[in-house]
């Protein structure tokens, strides 16, 4: 849009979109003469930087900085500084992407070293704490960044088929190397430290999926999927094995693994039928109840035991039926409507559990509520109690998890089947074009109503099983926070794919966990984060193939080599 | 109307009536298509040729009328018992049970699902012919893998019917216009229909693309289907229609074979306006 003044000045006035736009197309096609030296001076600067002292001596912290900073040497948040700073020595190459890999690096450099500025400063009572090694590290990631911005743009980096032996070993180094990545982040206590690590692991895996990675470890799982499948269970079933017998984080994941089973389901929902569902932690609550109620447990009014292999399937098929008869008159609206409904649900079941004391007990929830046991004929396998398995022992925690994997793998199998079969394509039809898609003789209502309905019935699956790891359900655990939790989850780890709402749950569930000194930040985070990500990567750091073509113009790849990956099976 | 007549006509609108607020879109309008017919429907812009059709799939409810198909009430006739319990005046099928009953459409204005590819979107248009359902999904037993091998066989028959030569794994929003419009009309093929509606098949064609068009709606009807056709290129209706209807601000003006409704003074006056009264131009 442009004006014209009194003055007959022409203004441009731009918008934001068209700003943003402008700036991505802004690429720098000539080459910079300074940007070799100022490289090679943001590396070395970086790299001594993390060799020198970091804190002046005889200041205390109050926060954990994981070590002594006063010292000149290397360990904790300098190391992560170092490999940075050593990993940016790729900017030496010509290789494609390198410009993207090298601002991810550099981003990652600089963010470090303003939090521990801002640690050592906040903790050590202003700047007078800080030695000279973050000073050193600013400038020196900030040199990195001007290499970086001055680099020329590049296409992805567009790996050479691999033979098989070379797709097999992506596999097994990719899979393997986040489980490492995982254990190790797991182990370093300091929260500070922890937070460095996380930054330096999110800068280098979005460098290497800069350089291609990611596209070729997709075409690799898709080439021997089954493979894939393998090594993520096998790296699943791991990892209980690395926790030394401790409790805490197999608790943790085990909360994780319901979390991301129930995703997975909304996901059905949201990503593959297009429906947002603010509501969907009331399913996951009734089959929490169905559970609870049927368990016989210490606080309850209800003295039944049912056997818990049949309480799944009765809870699942109680969270169903009633997403069925919810939904019927509620899945002819569309869009903002329905989302208004949804919410209106999951406020109704919290609030009848909070009311229907007789059943219920209301706010006081039931509690008391006794750990899984298999019947004889599958070995009486009591869920309480630790088990030692090939010298190690496992946490009673690490037997839910091994559940939750099992749920899992049986969630994504329906999601996956149903997702390429006459109903999948119909659920995207519906998306695409709900009127001519009853134009070609979908009952467009009906498919929405299966949708809900198959998401209802794996929520209440999950939460028959979440009530058993808490051992109590109470009312105000299902809040409409609850729900917000879960569509972030699939949002920001991809709608439409599994593994997606499978990270978004890891990272939502588990990460606050971690870091919980900013207990009281985590909102702010989670909300900063979505929309960095709807700016960035609309489609989530997980995306599906179909969600890809729709949030992104085809022109945005002109080249257009990386296909579609929606092609037919020759 | 005779007994015989009622037979061949595979489509009969009596009396249909659409309203929106005071404006009288379609108006007592009343259309026979018989078996193997195909039958063109004009009329300047806004005569309610899209409205019409929309009524005949059920996209909107008309005010009044009869609509059969077949023989099977598709609008009017009595009230069913569920439009009786819901007191509502439904007395239409919905449009997925319309297209489910044999009657299939092309849209004016192109909407194929652009981001599926050429052939899933005419698997799409195979979903109201197949029965298999969640647990048969699930499972993948031997009935899911023959029906898929049977709907992409199918599917990859129609796209060569119509004569799409292109890569089927191709998303349908990179199509050309043209091949769009015939790949929209081999989805619609895809539901197995007995009538087809075209509305303006051969918008933004060139010369030649239009006689490939033309061909297309003729091989359409030797394999029995009945078609009718909204278009404004006239050579096209006139070399193509067995008959042709006009419709002028929602009323059925002429209808009759191309040679009659082409040397009726009323369309001339329709499409051209009256001359004037002493004969001079202004």
């Amino acid at each position: 849009m442009s004006t014209i003044d009194a003055a007959g000045e022409l203004h441009q006035h731009r918008t934001l979109r068209s700003y943003l736009a402008s700036g991505r197309a802004a690429v720098r096609r000539t080459a910079t003469p300074y940007r070799l030296p100022v490289l090679a001076a943001g590396i070395v600067l970086t790299a001594v930087s993390s060799l020198l002292p970091w804190a002046k001596a005889g200041v205390s912290f109050t926060t954990d900085l994981a070590g002594d900073l006063s010292a000149a040497g290397l360990g904790g948040h300098r190391l992560y500084l170092l490999l940075l700073a050593l990993f940016s020595l790729i900017g030496f190459t010509k290789v494609n992407g390198v410009r993207r890999a090298l601002l991810a690096l550099a981003v990652g450099a600089l963010v470090i070293c303003g939090y521990m500025f801002y640690e050592l400063a906040s903790g050590g009572g202003g700047l007078g704490a800080v030695a000279i090694g973050p000073w050193l590290g600013v400038i020196g990631s900030l040199l990195l960044l001007v290499a970086a911005d001055t680099t020329l743009e590049s296409p992805r980096l567009v790996w050479p088929p691999l033979p098989t032996i070379g797709d097999l070993a992506l596999i097994v180094v990719a899979v393997g190397g986040l489980l490492a990545l995982l254990v190790i982040g797991l182990d370093i206590q300091a929260e500070s430290q922890f937070l460095s690590y996380s930054i330096a692991v999110g800068a280098a895996i979005a460098a290497a999926a800069s350089l291609g990675a990611n596209v070729a470890l997709r075409a690799a799982f898709d080439r021997y999927r089954l493979f894939g499948y393998f090594v993520c269970l096998a790296a699943a079933i791991a990892f209980p094995f690395t926790q030394h017998g401790n409790a805490t984080w197999m608790a943790v994941f085990a909360r994780v693994g319901v979390f991301a089973a129930a995703a997975i389901g909304l996901n059905v929902v949201v990503g593959l039928a297009g429906l947002l569902d603010l509501g969907y932690i009331a399913f996951f609550g009734i089959g929490g109840y169905v559970a609870a109620l049927l368990s016989d447990a210490v606080f309850t009014t209800v003295h039944v035991h049912v056997p818990f292999l049949l309480v799944i399937p009765l809870g699942a098929m109680a969270a169903g039926l009633i997403g069925v008869a919810f939904g019927a008159p509620t899945l002819r609206l569309r869009g903002d409507y329905l989302a208004i409904v949804t919410l209106g649900f999951g406020e109704i079941f919290r609030i009848v559990a909070i009311n229907y004391t007789g059943l219920t007990r209301g706010p006081n929830g039931i509690a008391g509520i006794p750990d899984i046991r298999l019947p004889a004929w599958l070995g009486g396998f009591n869920f309480g109690a630790p088990h030692t398995l090939f010298g190690v022992l496992l946490p009673f925690q690490s037997n839910y998890y091994f559940l939750d994997i099992v749920l899992i793998a049986a969630v994504m199998l329906i999601f996956a089947r149903l997702n390429d079969s006459r109903i999948g394509r119909g659920w995207i039809a519906i998306r695409e074009d709900e009127l001519a898609a009853r134009a070609m003789g979908i009952n467009t209502v009906a498919l929405k109503l299966l949708a809900f309905g198959i998401g209802a019935t794996l929520a209440g699956a999950a939460g028959t099983i979440n009530v058993h790891i808490g051992e109590a359900i109470e009312p105000n655990a299902y809040q409409f926070f609850a729900s917000a939790l879960l569509l972030s989850a699939v949002v920001l780890g991809g709608m439409g794919t599994v593994t997606g709402a499978v990270l978004g749950a890891a990272l939502l569930i588990g990460l606050p966990e971690k870091l919980r000194s900013f207990q009281e930040w985590r909102l702010f985070i989670f909300g900063l984060a979505l929309v960095l990500l709807m700016r960035f990567r609309p489609e989530g750091l997980i995306a599906s193939r179909r969600r890809k073509l729709e949030f992104h113009d085809p022109l945005e790849d002109p080249a257009g080599s990386l296909g579609t990956g929606l092609e037919e099976p020759a | 109307m005779t007994t015989a007549t009622e037979v061949q006509n595979v489509l009969t609108a009596t009396n249909v009536t659409k309203r929106f607020g005071g404006l009288v879109a379609v108006n007592e309008v009343n259309f026979t298509v018989g078996q193997n017919e195909i039958v063109g429907l004009i009329g300047p812009n806004g005569a309610g040729k899209t409205t019409f059709f929309n009524c005949l799939t059920g996209m909107v409810v008309p005010t009044s009328g009869l609509i059969t198909f077949q023989g099977k009430p598709v609008f009017g006739g009595t009230t069913n018992w569920r439009a009786r319990f819901l007191n509502r005046d439904a007395r239409s099928l919905a449009p997925n049970q319309i297209t489910q009953i044999g009657i299939a459409r092309t849209f004016q204005n192109i909407r194929l699902f652009p981001n599926m590819t050429v052939l899933e979107n005419v698997l799409v248009g195979r979903h109201c012919r197949t029965r298999e359902g969640v647990f048969s999904a699930i499972g993948r037993g031997p009935n899911f893998h023959r029906t898929e091998r049977g709907i992409r066989e199918r599917a990859r028959e129609l796209l060569d019917f119509v004569n799409l030569k292109r890569d089927y794994n191709e998303l349908a929003r990179n199509l050309s216009y043209g091949d769009q419009r015939r790949l929209e009309i081999a989805r619609a093929l895809a539901t197995d229909p007995g009538l087809l509606l075209l509305d303006e098949p051969t918008a933004g064609m060139n010369p030649n693309e239009t006689h490939a068009t033309m061909e297309l709606v003729r091989r359409i009807r030797d394999i029995g289907l009945a078609v009718v056709v909204i278009e404004h290129d006239m050579k096209f209706i006139f070399n193509l229609c067995d008959r042709v209807a006009v419709l002028v601000q929602g009323q059925l003006l002429v209808e009759g074979t191309p040679a009659e409704v082409q040397a009726d003074p009323r369309v001339i006056e329709a499409y051209l306006g009256a001359p004037a009264a002493d004969g001079t131009e202004e």
